[in-house]
Order: structure tokens, then sequence, then C-alpha cells
């Protein structure tokens, strides 16, 4: 017999990992319209196996603990921090552990609003999620696969199925809680945007020791879709989280991610224009202390005219603490006037921490407005004397300039109030680990 | 107010001597001007009062009201009343100038013992003061010096003077790069400020600034040392003769 190749070797490994970790995790009984997507969801897991470190998106980031079969242990509570956007008039939502808790929850009920629980929608025979659940995860295999991603849609235990009608006054706030020490939650919500509809979903919260979500966006013609996401209470936990967005014709589509805390923390996005003229923002702030890995890994594809899409991502590391980023912004052969924007920064805030960062631009088209740009740099000394000598305390003076290099991803969110007090929850976060 | 006595600085980095044996003395309530051509060490005084780092201080002294600054931090220096305005204000994305300046005004406040100012009485008082340097108020939201222009920056510094209220202000060059109308509108900010208990060092190249803040001693400054001391005249003469007659004279 001929000697396996180093490729069939990787491919039986990543097989194997996918087959333990099938073992290890319950199967939802699948019946109704879910169970067709679960299984295709099932088939491309199998096909393609979990990640391992020699994958070409993984080399940064060891998908190990993501992939293991077993979760790692986690924390499960920093009494010091209050829950964010609690002051906000919203309709409240809470996962503990990955179980949607209805007595913590509002009831499910919402002007220009149709929300239901994955578990409890996924039995009848039709829904409206139908042709969504599972769609967006698999369109987003090309050209990367994501197979955790299709671990998600084969084995989410829970979710929120949200369809917008019409411009929803009131975000939908999900909050997530972390009760069980070695909890491993798979969560897959589904967002429909319907023409000229507009919403805004806050999210925050640990979930569990290991959290995997899939959260898949679609986003019709003139629809509006904001998002907002608040992670890292506990430090110990492992989190993969990707977000699948279909934006139509005049669409707006706009998520930012504030990240504070977290031994491992993926956060993967794929947007895809379809219809033109339409605006995807995604950025993202992370502060990160010690054994803090953090991974922005994003992918953008125009396939529509007159389209622009931003990336804007700020990492602030010290004491060990690694960020990555990769972005990619692929334009489609006829997506034309396409103004696409990529810019990742990291301010080291010693000698031992790391930026890691492969930012990558393809293009198809001939008239297009497209731009990328990735810097490291420490503190500016010759600010942090201006603040000095003007009194104000060195530690002081450091928070205040980490908050102005975060700023430019904060102004992203457009809502001010909520871009506020997401500042002041970094501040509060910069107060406790100064020094 | 301020003594400095037989100042030596060298460059930590490079190992080159600036300052070689500066002796000076500024009482209190009185405007002290320093002039001199360009390497002699004028900027240099300065950040090394204020604490600047790259410098290394390898002989002398410099106390204000008793305080030792070389033995204090930066922001220390500060909170004891020392305050320079820069010849070329930092700009400073991210942070308004309104953040800016109250974190500054209640962090000095906070090292002196005094409470915080509350939010109302320092938005009066920093609407007030900018008015009287017309300092339109939408610049205060704006990200500190982000944009401003060369004339919007040094009246934005005399802004940070007034609302800390130093004892010893040093004014590095703040003549360079403003016009006759902009400098007016400075040395007006300044001389606003001039006081019993205040005293200022203005660092400067020329006399017209000094045209406009009558200083009551006039020093020239020559390779890292203080060469001459007079009158206002002092500044009149540099201004017909320029720095090569005095040189000359020392050497």
């Amino acid at each position: 017999m001929a000697a396996q190749s180093r490729k069939e070797i990787m491919a039986a490994d990543r097989r194997a990992l996918a087959e333990a970790r099938l073992a290890a995790t319950p199967m939802p009984a699948a019946s109704g319209w879910s169970a067709t997507p679960r299984q295709e969801a099932l088939s491309r897991l199998i096909d393609l196996g979990l990640p391992h470190r020699r994958d070409e998106y993984w080399k940064f980031t060891d998908p190990t603990t993501l992939s293991q079969p077993e979760p790692v242990k986690a924390a499960t509570f920093d009494p010091q921090e209050t829950l964010i956007f609690g002051g906000v008039d919203r309709l409240h939502l809470t996962f503990v552990d990955g179980v949607f808790d209805a007595e913590a929850s509002d009831s499910l009920e919402g002007e220009g609003l149709e929300i239901a629980r994955l578990s409890e929608a996924e039995a009848a025979d039709i829904h409206w999620a139908q042709s969504l659940y599972g769609t967006l995860e698999a369109r987003g295999q090309q050209p990367v696969a994501r197979p955790l991603a299709a671990l998600n849609t084969a084995l989410a235990s829970d979710g929120i199925l949200i369809r917008a009608t019409g411009k929803v006054s009131k975000p939908v706030h999900i909050t997530y809680l972390h009760n069980a020490e070695a909890s491993d939650a798979i969560l897959h919500h589904v967002v429909k945007v319907e023409a000229g509809a507009e919403l805004t979903l806050l999210e925050n919260g640990p979930a569990a020791a290991r959290f995997n979500k899939v959260l898949e966006v679609d986003v019709a013609d003139t629809g509006a879709f904001h998002h907002i996401r608040a992670q890292g209470r506990d430090h110990e936990r492992r989190a993969v989280s990707h977000i699948f967005a279909r934006l139509g014709e005049e669409s707006t589509f706009k998520s930012f991610t504030l990240t504070v805390n977290g031994v491992l923390t993926r956060n993967e996005a794929v947007i895809e224009f379809t219809g033109d003229d339409a605006v995807a923002h995604i950025a993202g702030a992370c502060l990160g202390d010690g054994d803090f890995h953090h991974d922005d890994t994003v992918f953008i594809t125009h396939d529509a005219v007159n389209c622009e899409s931003r990336q804007v991502f700020k990492k602030v590391l010290r004491n060990g603490a690694k960020g990555v980023f990769q972005g990619k912004i692929l334009v489609k052969e006829g997506a034309q006037k396409t103004d696409g924007y990529q810019i990742s920064q990291s301010l080291l805030l010693d000698d031992d921490s790391q930026f890691l960062a492969k930012p990558e631009l393809e293009i198809y088209a001939d008239d297009v407005a497209c731009s990328h740009g990735s810097t490291t740099g420490a503190i500016d000394e010759d600010a942090l004397f201006y603040f000095l000598s003007r009194g104000i305390p060195r530690k002081e003076a450091q928070s205040l300039l980490v908050l102005a290099f975060v700023a430019e991803a904060i102004e992203e969110i457009e809502n001010k109030d909520l871009a506020g007090e997401l500042t002041e929850r970094l501040a509060a976060w910069l107060q406790r680990h100064s020094g | 107010m301020l003594e400095i006595k037989s100042l030596h600085v060298k460059l930590e980095e490079e190992d080159k001597q600036i300052l070689k044996g500066v002796d000076l003395t500024v009482e209190t309530g009185k405007v002290h001007a320093i002039m001199g051509p360009n390497g002699s060490g004028k900027s240099t005084l300065s950040y090394v009062l204020s604490g600047r780092e790259g410098y290394e201080v390898t002989e002398g002294s410099a106390v204000m009201e008793g305080a030792d600054l070389l033995e204090l931090e930066t922001e220390e220096r500060a909170a004891e009343g020392l305050f320079l305005a820069f010849q070329y204000p930092v700009e400073i994305p991210g942070v308004s100038n309104m953040t800016f300046l109250r974190t500054a005004v209640n962090a000095q406040r906070k090292a002196r013992g005094q409470e915080e100012m509350s939010a109302t009485d320092f938005l009066k008082e920093v609407r007030a003061k900018a008015k009287s340097l017309k300092i339109d108020a939408e610049m205060l939201k704006r990200p500190v010096n982000m944009g401003f222009s060369g004339g919007e920056k040094k009246r934005n510094e005399i802004l940070q003077m007034a609302m800390l209220e130093p004892k010893m202000c040093i004014l590095d060059e703040t003549d360079s790069g403003l016009d006759v109308d902009a400098m007016k509108l400075v040395a007006d900010g300044v001389n606003a400020l001039r006081s019993e208990g205040r005293s200022f060092l203005v660092i400067t190249h020329y006399q017209r600034l000094l045209d406009h803040i009558k200083p009551d001693v006039v020093h020239i400054m020559a390779d890292g040392r203080i060469v001459k001391t007079g009158g206002p005249e002092l500044a009149l003469e540099v201004e017909h003769n320029g720095y090569a007659d005095i040189l000359a004279e020392m050497a």
C-alpha cells in the first residue's frame, strides 16, 4: 500500500477530531424543518473534519480547546462587573449555560418583531427561518472552510430566531450567563430583517466555559441591522463565534464587538454583498492582559455594485497577551465602484505582547477603491509626556491614551449612548487592571 | 519662586552635554524672558524643568518654592504648580479637549487635597475662559489639538494655563508659528494671568512677543549657559544687533 501523503494524514486527523467531538456532544433530536439543514451540516462537518494548527487560517490560533471533546473548566462570574446595556429600554432575553431561561427573559413579543426559540420552533413543519438556517453558514464555507460553524449548525441546542418586519424601536438584548464550570454551549441564532425594516441586537456575557455561536443574518433590500456585543466576564472561557451575513440592495449591516478578558476568543465574520449600494461596517476593540488570546477573522465578499465595506479593529495588549487579525476583502468581477477599507491596529503596552496580522485584498473589478493597513505600536511618548505635564498621573494618562486608541473602532457604533456605555466599561476595566 | 543653580544636563542617549551650568532665579510675580540663538539649550531647559525623559542631570539643582523639582515626577511637578506651554503641542486623536482639561484640573486638585470640580462648575469656567481667548466652544469638543491651526494650538495652551492656574509658567517659544494677531491674543491671555503670586519664564527667539508681554528681566542664553542678564532693553539690543555682539563680548 502506498504511504499516505501529508495531506491525507491531516484530513484523517481532522475527521478523527470531528468524530471524537461528535461522540462527546449530544445530538439534538431532529424533526421538523431543521432536520435537513442539520443533517447537511453534519455531512459538511464530517467531510471537513475539525481544524487544527496546521490549517492556514488557524496558524496563529490553536483551535485545540475549541475542537477537543471535553470543554475545559472556567470560573463562572466576576462580581465586580455589572450587566452592560442594563439601562437601555430593550427586549431582554437570557441564556444560562446555553439554555434559554424564560423566567429571566421578557416575553417573546415586540412591535415589528417575530421571535421564537430555535428549540421550540424547529419542531414545526414550516418556519420562516427554514430558508436561512444553515444556508448562510453553508455559503460561507467558501473559499475557506469553517467546520466549527458547521458543527454548530448540526449540534446547536438552542438559539433565537428573530424576524424584523418594521423599524423596531427597542433593541433585542441577549445576555449569556455561565453557571457550570465545564459547560459547553452551542447556540445558533437566525435574524431576518425584512425590506425597509430595522433592528438592533445587543449581546453580552460569557455564555459558558466553552461557547460556540453562529449568527446568521439576512438583511433584505433597504433593511438595516445593528449589532453590538460585549464579551468578557470570565477570563478562562473559550469562545468561537461566527457571523454570516447576506446583504440586499441599499441595506446596512453594522457590527461592533468589544472583548475584554478571555483565554481564547475567535470571532469570525463572513459578509456577502448580494445587492447594490449596500453598506457593511464591522469593527472590534479588545483589551487583553496575560494569557489572553483574541482572534478576529473577517471575510467580505463584494458581489454587487457600489457597496461600501469597512473593517476597523483595534487591540490593546499587555503582559504577554496575543492578538490576531485576518481579514480579506474579495471583490468579484463586476462589483464595480466597491469602496473597501480595512484597518487593524494594535497597541502593545510592553515587549511581551504580540500582534499577528494578515490583511488581504483580492480584486477582480477594475473600478474600485480598496485600501488596507495594519500597524503595531507602543504608547506615544510625546502624548504621554503632554498628559503628565498637565498633572495627570501616569496610569490615568495611559488609560486615556488607550481609550483614544480604541475610539476609532467605537465610533463605528451609531448609537452614541451605547457607544458611551461601552467606553465607560472599558475605562472601568482599565482602572481595575492598571499597573 | 524658581531657583536654578549650576544646572548641567546631557542627552541620555548621545552623551552630549546640552546645559553647561545654568544659574537662574525667577522671583515670585516676575516675568523673565530667555532669548538666545538656536541650539543654545532654551527648550532643553524647559523640558528638564518639567521632567521630560531622555535627559540626565549631571550636576546642579532646580528648586521651586522649596520643592526640589528634579526629585519629582512630571505630574508631581505640575501639581506643585509648574506649567509648560509647548512650542509644538501634540495632537491626540480620540480624547476630547474638554475631557483632557477636566481630567487635568481634577488630577491636580486631587493631588493638592482639594475637592474635584463638578461638571457644571468646570463647564461654566472653561466656557468663560475659552471665550476670553476667542476659542470656539466647538473646539473644546474636538480631540486635543487635532486639526487646530498654529494659533489655535497656542491659544489652547494658554487656556490650559488659565484653567490650571499654575504658579510658575514656562512658555517655550510660544511665538513660533503665530501671526501678529494671534500673538497679540496669546500675549493678552498671558498678561491676564500675570499676578503677584505667579511667575513666568518666557522663552523666545525674538523681541516681538516681548512687545506684548513686557518682561522684568531678560536673559541671553548661549551654548548651554546664561551669558548675559539685563532689563527689557537687552531684548531691544538683540533685536537691533542680533546675538553676535553679545556672544563676541562673552568670548
